[in-house]
């Protein structure tokens, strides 16, 4: 307690300087602060619109050869049957939970109210696959049941339930799809994020009643077991080869299949926020490095005039270490004041910006946000402290040498 | 108290080499009341510093109270300086930040002792150079006397065994230095082995024994007939 009334009655000498000086610092942990802040919240926003999907989805579409393959002419457009479904579960170890997706786009009417909206031929396990929603109240997916017995059952979006059915309850309810009537047997409340919404029917009563040629061009899975980015490439690979046997074409040929993966997009834009995240810290540092230098010109500026005084508190007995301890106690005082400012202002701002945002996203929540919770965490707080310890010491340390090496006899020599 | 035995001491430049202390032997008894006397360059402010632990010697033996004084690390001096030795300056060297009490009250905090204990005690000596109503005054608003005697209240608060004073009356008019000269008698008779390092005739005649030194050397050590007849 007794040095730390040394010190402050040397710093209220010099108010203006002290807190001139001091200012940098806060500036500095403020930068670093709010960086890290807007990195976390650039971050946050992407991977939310990541996370209400199941993050090991894969999905394939046949796209049209661009090369020539066992005597076939490149420019075919290729399709899915069940042949490639059969034989991907048989030998994809990882894939489970694979559906097919028969994609009608059809007219859907009730009553007077109508729509055209994309009709998918999905097995149950597509609610898995794409983590669909269903509240309390809300029905269910089409089930093992309904494939069994080719039922005429449909699960429409929200959206759709919002335009046929306004505020009555749909389930229950008789729609018809194109000319023949299903029962709408759940309501799917995930928000999509673009396009008027799906139906969904059972794939037997699709292919059925919509599909004749029994072709489709879409399959999707879920993956497991993969985790870094090289086994996912791989992993692609050996999908492509595999439905490449039954489909022919060419297993090099980049047009005419593809996959959507979504581990490897979501590895892929991690690792640019992890970029992101180390340039917005080294910039934050740099920032923070400008205002240690700050501080420690300042201690030199402190001990060349305080010389006299030292070198009579040497006379007086001060052992070089206690010099040496109070010049660096004096250095962290002042980051750690005016780091820790810095660092409140800086929580306060993304606090408030953070408050400003969730009020706008409640205001409009189907919004696609690429920008949410732009806060750092107590780690980071953490962080800044020792950060700002760390730089007290380093900033001190140079002028409390000097401070050190100070002679009495030279010291009380000078005149000032 | 203080003996020395060939103390040699030589400043380095650049191009030149001083030595200003050539060989000096001197024997100096508990409670002696001693000036040294000497023209400028002569050694005499060398030899204090060197007394004083502030400034190193290059040969010979220097014991202070029957401990040798040599090869000193930093931390070492600072101690003794503390426990055995006051000093008084030409030019005070109080902290001018720092009003009279806590000038008086340093050399205590670098003991250890807390504040409330240091302020009192502080209080005490400065009631005894009769400053008491000063107490809270910054050096900057006192009169050179009073300034002395805050830095001898200073020099003598931690007890010293020795007290140094450096031309202690070189920045005062003759009616103060009369008075510093007297509490420093009143000092010593209360057993503080005093140095006054002066070039006045006036304070060298005030101590027991004054000792002339002339480039580098001593030349003759002088008892005062007035005090021997006392």
């Amino acid at each position: 307690m007794d040095i730390l009334q040394e010190i402050w009655s040397g710093l209220k000498r010099n108010k203006l300087r002290t807190i001139l000086t001091g200012l940098s610092v806060s500036w500095g942990i403020f930068i670093l602060i709010v960086l890290l802040g807007a990195g976390n919240g650039l971050k946050n926003g992407v991977t939310s619109n990541f996370s209400d999907r199941s993050t090991n989805t894969v999905q394939l579409w046949p796209g049209r050869t661009s090369l020539p393959y066992k005597g076939y002419q490149s420019g075919r457009s290729l399709s899915f049957t069940e042949k490639e479904l059969k034989k991907v579960e048989l030998e994809v170890t990882e894939a489970v939970n694979e559906t097919p997706i028969v994609d009608k786009y059809l007219n859907i009417s009730y009553k007077n109210e109508y729509g055209s909206y994309s009709v998918k031929g999905t097995l149950p396990h597509y609610e898995q696959i794409f983590n669909l929603k269903f509240d309390a109240d809300g029905g269910r997916f089409i089930n093992e049941t309904d494939m069994l017995e080719n039922r005429k059952v449909i699960v429409i979006d929200q959206r759709i339930k919002e335009v046929l059915f306004k505020e009555e309850s749909p389930l229950g309810k008789f729609v018809k799809v194109d000319q023949v009537m299903f029962q709408v047997v759940g309501v799917n409340t995930k928000k999509e994020r673009w396009g008027d919404g799906n139906a969904y029917i059972p794939y037997s009563t699709a292919q059925m009643v919509f599909n004749p040629n029994k072709k489709f061009y879409s399959m999707a899975m879920i993956v497991e077991g993969l985790e870094t980015k090289e086994e996912n490439e791989q992993f692609n690979d050996r999908l492509k080869e595999n439905v490449s046997q039954t489909m022919l074409f060419d297993p090099k040929d980049t047009q005419a299949l593809w996959i959507n993966n979504s581990q490897q997009n979501y590895l892929q834009t991690m690792s640019i926020f992890n970029g992101i995240s180390l340039f917005v810290l080294i910039v934050g540092i740099f920032t923070l490095i400008a205002g240690v230098v700050g501080v420690s010109n300042i201690m030199l500026v402190t001990v060349k005039e305080r010389t006299r005084e030292i070198g009579i508190r040497k006379a007086i007995g001060a052992p070089p270490a206690q010099i040496l301890f109070t010049i660096i106690l004096e250095s962290i005082l002042i980051t750690a004041i005016f780091g820790y400012m810095g660092m409140m202002a800086g929580i306060g701002i993304t606090e408030v910006v953070n408050m400003v945002m969730e009020q706008s996203a409640a205001a409009n929540p189907s919004g696609m946000s690429v920008f949410k919770n732009p806060t750092v965490n107590l780690n980071y707080v953490y962080f800044s402290t020792m950060i700002m310890i760390v730089a007290g010491i380093i900033a001190g340390y140079m002028p409390a040498r000097k401070a050190v090496k100070i002679k009495p006899i030279e010291a009380m020599r000078d005149e000032n | 108290m203080i003996k020395l035995s060939g103390i040699n001491k030589t400043y380095y430049t650049e191009a030149t080499s001083l030595h200003v202390l050539k060989g000096i032997d001197l024997h100096i008894e508990p409670g002696d009341y001693v000036s040294i006397m000497g023209a400028s360059g002569s050694g005499k402010s060398t030899l204090l510093n060197i007394l004083g632990m502030l400034d190193n010697y290059d040969t010979g033996d220097y014991y202070l109270n029957n401990i040798l004084m040599k090869d000193l690390s930093e931390r070492q001096a600072a101690k003794y300086r503390n426990e055995m030795i006051g000093f008084v300056f030409q030019s005070f060297n109080l902290i001018n930040f720092k009003n009279a009490l806590e000038n008086v009250a340093l050399p205590l905090y670098y003991r250890k002792i807390s504040r409330k204990k240091r302020n009192i005690i502080a209080m005490e000596y400065l009631d005894k150079m009769g400053l008491k109503d000063w107490a809270y005054h910054l050096p900057s608003e006192m009169s050179g006397g009073q300034k002395q005697r805050v830095a001898i209240a200073r020099a003598i608060i931690s007890g010293p065994k020795v007290l140094l004073a450096d031309e202690p009356t070189g920045a005062l008019d003759s009616k103060t230095t009369e008075e510093v000269m007297q509490l420093l008698t009143e000092l010593n008779k209360s057993g503080i082995t005093t140095i006054i390092v002066t070039h006045e005739k006036s304070v060298a005649e005030a101590t027991k024994k004054v000792i002339h030194i002339k480039d580098g050397m001593i030349e003759t050590i002088e008892s005062n007939s007035k005090h021997l007849n006392s």
